[in-house]
């Protein structure tokens, strides 16, 4: 483990916030984009689909 | 000129934008990752203690990029905004759109971070001064753009009067910037003092050069140059997600309406039926 300092708190804090919304908000827009994909999929799979993709 | 014009609506198109900005997403987070490595390797291994801050300098390689971001992203959303109002370009709304969480998230961060440096260095967490007030001021207005667009139903008219709240907006940006150093144009007669401030002034982007060590300023490039990577990776993410959006709703207004019609159908091949039957 580093040795920061008596402010190390701060440091660690800082960082450990940034990780979690960083890291929050790509797990969110990749999340979503399989969720958005899957209900398309399942659009496809009844026929409905964009009319540049009709059979 | 003409040319220009035609590869970015060749490259605009939705269907298009789908196809190119994938590989791009993925090289955008692959130059993420190698440079916010490098940078925070330096950041904590090689960068030495500041003479004054000491080892809390270090909150200034997440701090500073955060806040950068934090304006970059409002600049996005009110230059999309433009392209929505003045061209009516398809992708403009979904850039637009897509920028307002990100810039938001780093808005965030570059507040919560500010304030766990002030806490050590300054004695408190927070002052009312005219910095850290105005970046509060920008975090609402990301706030009150996603609470404009969830509030109206109508998508066109959401967009469009986000678009004008972000383009009327846009002043706060330059307000930041002189909150600390106030703004002097000699050549037009323009000189507005400085704000009675804790936050330092700006040690980077200076006119007469960077003032901070290259020991510690290059880690901080990289690190910024990794985050803003971060950033435009989120960003098409967010906006490959946003078209994606659109074309379900798209469908699923589709498939309500031809479920409506063929209602109508069985009902009108129905009552025709009973017709003939009681005939």
């Amino acid at each position: 483990m580093l040795d920061l300092g008596k402010h190390a708190i701060f440091i660690w804090s800082s960082y450990a916030v940034v990780a979690v919304v960083i890291s929050g908000l790509a797990l969110w827009l990749v999340a979503e984009g399989v969720r958005l994909r899957r209900r398309l999929g399942e659009l496809d799979e009844q026929g409905v689909r964009r009319r540049s993709r009709r059979d | 000129m003409t040319s220009i014009w035609n590869k970015i609506e060749q490259y605009g198109n939705p269907t298009r934008f789908m196809e190119w900005s994938w590989p791009v997403m993925l090289a955008f987070a692959s130059m993420a990752l190698v440079l916010l490595s490098a940078g925070l390797f330096q950041a904590f291994f090689v960068a030495p203690e500041d003479y004054q801050q000491g080892h809390t300098v270090k909150i200034m390689f997440v701090h500073v990029p955060a806040a950068w971001l934090a304006m970059m992203g409002y600049g996005v959303v009110a230059f999309s905004s433009f392209g929505l109002l003045v061209f009516r370009h398809p992708l403009a709304d979904v850039a637009a759109k897509s920028a307002v969480p990100i810039g938001a998230a780093f808005t965030f961060l570059a507040l919560v971070t500010g304030s766990l440096w002030g806490k050590p260095m300054w004695g408190t967490y927070w002052v009312w001064d005219a910095r850290l007030t105005s970046v509060l001021v920008l975090f609402f207005m990301y706030l009150g753009l996603m609470a404009l667009r969830s509030s109206i139903e109508d998508e066109h008219l959401a967009a469009r009067l986000t678009a004008i709240l972000s383009i009327i907006g846009i002043g706060i940006l330059p307000f930041i910037k002189i909150s600390v150093e106030g703004l002097s144009i000699p050549w037009l007669g323009v000189e507005l003092p400085s704000w009675n401030t804790l936050h330092q002034p700006s040690s980077v982007m200076r006119m007469d050069g960077p003032t901070i060590h290259p020991t510690i300023l290059w880690p901080l490039l990289i690190c910024a140059a990794g985050f803003t990577c971060a950033f435009f990776a989120m960003h098409l993410k967010a906006m490959r997600n946003e078209i994606l959006r659109r074309r379900l709703k798209a469908l699923m207004q589709a498939q309500v309406q031809q479920a409506r019609r063929d209602e109508r159908m069985a009902l009108a091949t129905g009552d025709a039926g009973s017709r003939r039957a009681s005939r």
